[in-house]
């Protein structure tokens, strides 16, 4: 095979529309050859229109996609010899696990023994040696997973894209899995486009991520900026930041805000260039302690304490009924009357817009 | 299945009165179309039967009597051309027009789904008449072509009615995997579709084929004494009763009912029981 | 310039292309074409040339001649209250005979595939081979009548061929195994654990199936009443073979055969058929009008 390594994959302005209704509106991109990039977002985002259209299975509504100098969005899927899992792993049934693998190269008109050889190393890849003769219907979905990514990677393609591959399996194989699939990208030196809504594996396995809303990019970046420094509210309440405060600003000034509501009063970072009016505060559950910190000193009632271990998972209300949600190491029960503080640079305040839903989402993408 | 929560299945332990009244209606059904076949059998090897339970002896010589009275050569062989034919063309025409409605959501798909529904829900007798007026007027009734042409009608849309929800069940991703392979259009179709599509095919084929074989009013419309069926060959001649022996109509009867239990015996290895008489999906595009 | 303008020729062809492929809209649709030109051609246009011949009546008088003569000469007119007499009993003594005994095999039953394929062999024999079959076993000489003596039911053999009980026997014996078939498919439509559901509830046998199946059931039995009389009401063959054909089971197919294919009067003959398409789909619509006033939503199973 000819090398296929690259410098850049280039998303510009790249929009998908269905009549009024925009699935990915101008998604602009540069991605790195060997680089894994994750597409997170909830259902609806547009990051599987997004990956669908750089596999070419969806036509472009506007904008173009590039690989390296050579413009690609033009060139029919099949030419465009990328890879691709689905997350139903979309297995031929009719073929044994070896002719599921070995398809694309057959499409290639590759020599018999070539053929053999690299069916035999994708087989070996995925440690499925004992089980190549069988079909599909005869393995168990982890099993059809690896079937599906020995497939993509058989051709040595460029770019590999991944619609969501793990979110049939259950939550211990999902975790094998996502190790695997992070040795494959490195050991094959593939390039990856991963999609997926699930936060915690979109942050450990790419090295970028992009974090869609409604067709549209909220933030592009490594784990750790999107972790630390969501760019808003609705990025902030989707990594975890399950706090999502609705206050008025008292005052702001650069680089902290005040925020006052009925019964309570935070101090925070400004991080959407807050100046008046309403403002979201967020704040992670872990990031809250027991006493006051910082000057920020909320009195709560603890409503419910579920066990985690070494911890527990707490929901409290405010004096006027709003819920704060932290974690603590101390034994609290129902009842419990606290007052609980939080390091001013761990609440990040922005502008209004969008963000419970986006908590809403995390919550039901987790669960 | 077998632990249920004692409360609603419990009854089963006790034979409901109503349970076996129904059942013995059901046998009593069977018993009674059982004698209907049967009574038609037994003529058919009978020599006479007059006012007896039984015929006096028994015979073949009815069988090569109806064989060379009614032509049952050639009348069987129209018959094989006929649904054969209607098989193939129905197949070549329906197939691809199922993928586009399985694969496609489009405007006016509802009035198209409506519109290939309609040939099946309204009986034969009633298009059958125009369209046979029709076909006379282009002198193809009374013919070969126009006998096909005629049994095509309701072939093509159970054809499609058949094939469409088999092929919504086939994942689409499965093709843009194997378009992801690198695999053409033509590729796909003939490494990947048509290994998915041929127990719906032979499905279809055999439903189509024992509705054709059976099927009476169109070909008795529009068939010509050279291109008659057997089932029309034995309306004629149950309807010219007394110009032939009685038996021989039976023994051409008995041939029919042998051909169409063949039939059936090969569609039911292929097919659910329940396929032969209902529509797949009785209320389109809902 | 040149180059401006074929781009925006292009743009606007992709812009075109791709609205229309928004809604579906692409050359897969292509295959759709010979399809719907055969349906087109060979159902609709013959529907359409029935009609327009049928207001031109053989012998002039009238694009309404024909429809006149049918509703004024009597013998024509009652083939219409024949139909109807023979279609809808027989449809609905098929609908509630199969309703009990899908009723029973809803559920995982010992024998219920020998069943249904023994009721499949009806079906598939069709009209024409059952008709000679009640001819031979219902006529005088037959078992059954001779059945009916030994057994002192009855002294005379009973008229049960060549008149309406015939036909409505050849009704019966076809149509109802097709009614039981299709109830059958709507019934395991319907979860059963709604049932059981009912059941924890304190709902006993009989309310259950009143209560939650039989509503749910409904709109199923409205299609497969529907269905069946459609089947009933286009009788031909047994009509003319077990029946009376001059008298007493004249239906509207015997009449449009009549008079298109004996008289050859294709005029009336086409006049006749849309006749009896406009009273089918009058009942049709009753039906379909009464079934709009139930819940036709999901019923919780694999239907």
């Amino acid at each position: 095979m000819t090398d296929q390594s690259f410098h850049e994959l280039r998303l510009e302005g790249v929009s998908r529309r269905y009549g009024a209704h925009h699935a990915l509106a101008d998604l602009t991109l540069s991605i790195k050859g060997t680089e894994f990039v994750a597409l997170l977002g909830p259902s609806g985002c547009g990051k599987s229109t997004a990956l669908n259209c750089v596999a070419g299975l969806l036509p472009l509504t506007a904008g173009s996609i590039h690989l390296d100098d050579r413009r690609i969005d033009t060139v029919l899927p099949e030419k465009r010899g990328f890879g691709m899992v689905f997350q139903n792993y979309a297995l031929f049934p009719h073929m044994s696990v070896r002719k599921n693998i070995g398809f694309g190269l057959r499409m290639r008109k590759l020599s018999k023994a070539d053929a053999t050889r690299r069916i035999d190393e994708a087989v070996a890849l995925v440690q499925l040696e004992e089980h190549q003769h069988k079909r599909p219907g005869q393995l168990s979905g982890g099993q059809q997973q690896r079937v599906a990514i020995a497939r993509a990677v058989a051709l040595q393609p460029p770019v590999v894209l991944m619609d969501e591959p793990l979110s049939n399996l259950d939550a211990k194989l999902r975790l094998e899995m996502r190790m695997e699939i992070r040795r494959l990208h490195q050991d094959l030196g593939l390039t990856t486009i991963y999609v997926t809504h699930d936060q915690e594996e979109a942050l450990s396995m790419a090295d970028r991520l992009v974090v869609l809303r409604e067709g549209e990019m909220q933030q592009f970046g490594t784990p750790e900026e999107v972790y630390d420094q969501p760019a808003n509210g609705y990025v902030a309440g989707f990594m975890g930041y399950r706090n999502l405060l609705h206050l008025d600003v008292e005052r702001a000034d650069a680089e902290h805000v005040v925020l006052a509501g009925p019964g309570l009063r935070v101090v925070g970072a400004n991080r959407g260039e807050v100046t008046a009016g309403r403002a979201v505060a967020a704040i992670r559950p872990e990031d809250f302690v027991v006493g006051e910190v910082d000057g920020n000193a909320l009195p709560v009632t603890v409503q419910i304490a579920e066990y985690h271990g070494r911890e527990l998972s707490v929901e409290a209300t405010t004096s006027t009924g709003t819920k704060i949600y932290f974690r603590t190491q101390e034994r609290v029960a129902p009842g419990d009357e606290l007052t609980l503080g939080v390091p001013r640079h761990r609440v990040l305040v922005f502008g209004t817009g969008g963000a419970d839903e986006a908590a809403g989402t995390a919550e039901a993408a987790a669960s | 299945m077998a632990t249920t929560i004692a409360g609603p299945a419990s009854g089963r332990a006790r034979p409901r009165w109503w349970a076996v009244a129904v059942w013995l209606v059901v046998g009593f059904f069977f018993l009674n179309l059982l004698a209907l076949v049967a009574s038609v059998v037994v003529d058919s090897f009978g020599t006479r039967w007059f006012g007896t339970w039984l015929p006096e002896a028994f015979t073949f010589h009815w069988y090569s009597d109806a064989w060379r009275e009614f032509g049952l050569s050639s009348v069987l062989l129209v018959t094989l051309e006929v649904a054969v034919v209607v098989v193939a063309v129905s197949l070549l025409i329906g197939v691809p027009a199922s993928y586009a409605l399985a694969r496609r959501e489009f405007p006016g798909k509802r009035l198209v789904m409506v519109l290939f529904v309609l040939p099946i829900l309204v009986p034969p007798i009633t298009y059958g008449i125009p369209l046979a007026t029709l076909l006379y007027k282009l002198h193809l009734a009374g013919s070969m072509p126009g006998v096909i042409l005629a049994n095509l009608v309701p072939a093509v849309p159970f054809v499609i009615l058949t094939m469409t929800p088999f092929i919504e069940q086939i994942d689409p991703k499965i093709e843009s995997a194997a378009r992801m392979c690198g695999a053409s259009t033509r590729s796909i179709f003939l490494h990947v579709l048509t290994p998915l599509l041929v127990p719906g095919i032979l499905a279809a084929s055999i439903l189509v084929l024992v509705r054709t074989v059976g099927m009476f009013e169109l070909t008795f419309l529009t068939a010509g004494p050279s291109s008659t069926t057997l089932v029309v060959a034995l309306y004629n001649a149950v309807f010219a009763a007394g110009i032939r022996a009685n038996q021989s109509v039976d023994a051409m009867a008995a041939i029919y009912t042998g051909s169409m239990l063949v039939l059936l015996v090969i569609a039911l290895r292929y097919v659910n029981p329940t396929q032969l008489v209902t529509r797949p999906r009785e209320e389109p595009a809902e | 310039m040149t180059v401006a303008v074929t781009a925006g020729g292009r743009a606007r062809t992709t812009s075109l292309r791709h609205r229309l492929a928004e809604r579906g809209v692409d050359r897969t649709l292509l295959l759709l074409a010979p399809a719907l030109a055969f349906v087109l051609v060979l159902f609709i246009y013959p529907f359409a040339y029935g009609l327009q011949l049928s207001f031109t009546p053989a012998e002039g008088g009238g694009a309404l001649a024909n429809y006149r003569e049918f509703f004024s000469d009597p013998y024509l007119r009652n083939t219409i209250w024949k139909t109807l007499g023979l279609g809808l009993p027989a449809a609905l003594l098929n609908v509630l005979a199969s309703v009990p005994i899908a009723y029973l095999m809803r559920g995982k039953v010992r024998g219920k595939r020998t069943l249904t394929t023994l009721l499949v062999v009806p079906i598939t024999l069709g009209t024409v081979l059952t008709a000679q079959g009640l001819l031979m076993y219902a006529g005088p000489a037959g078992w059954l009548n001779k059945l009916l003596i030994v057994l002192h039911i009855t002294d005379q053999p009973l008229p049960l061929v060549h008149n309406w009980t015939g036909v409505f026997l050849s009704l019966v014996i076809t149509g109802f195994p097709f009614a039981f078939l299709l109830t059958l498919s709507y019934l395991s439509g319907i979860d059963p654990s709604l049932e059981k559901a009912a059941a924890t509830l304190g709902a006993g046998p009989w309310e259950r199936f009143r209560r939650v199946t039989m509503p749910l059931l409904a709109p199923g039995l409205a299609i497969t009443f529907t269905l069946s009389f459609v089947l009933a009401f286009s009788v031909f063959p047994s009509a003319q073979l077990v029946g009376k054909p001059a008298g007493q089971t004249r239906v509207l197919s015997i009449a449009a055969y009549d008079a298109a294919f004996q008289k050859f009067d294709y005029s009336m003959g086409c006049a006749i058929a849309i006749i009896m398409a406009v009273v089918m789909l009058l009942v049709i619509a009753l039906v379909m009008v009464w079934r709009a006033t139930l819940y036709r939503g999901s019923t919780g199973g694999k239907g």
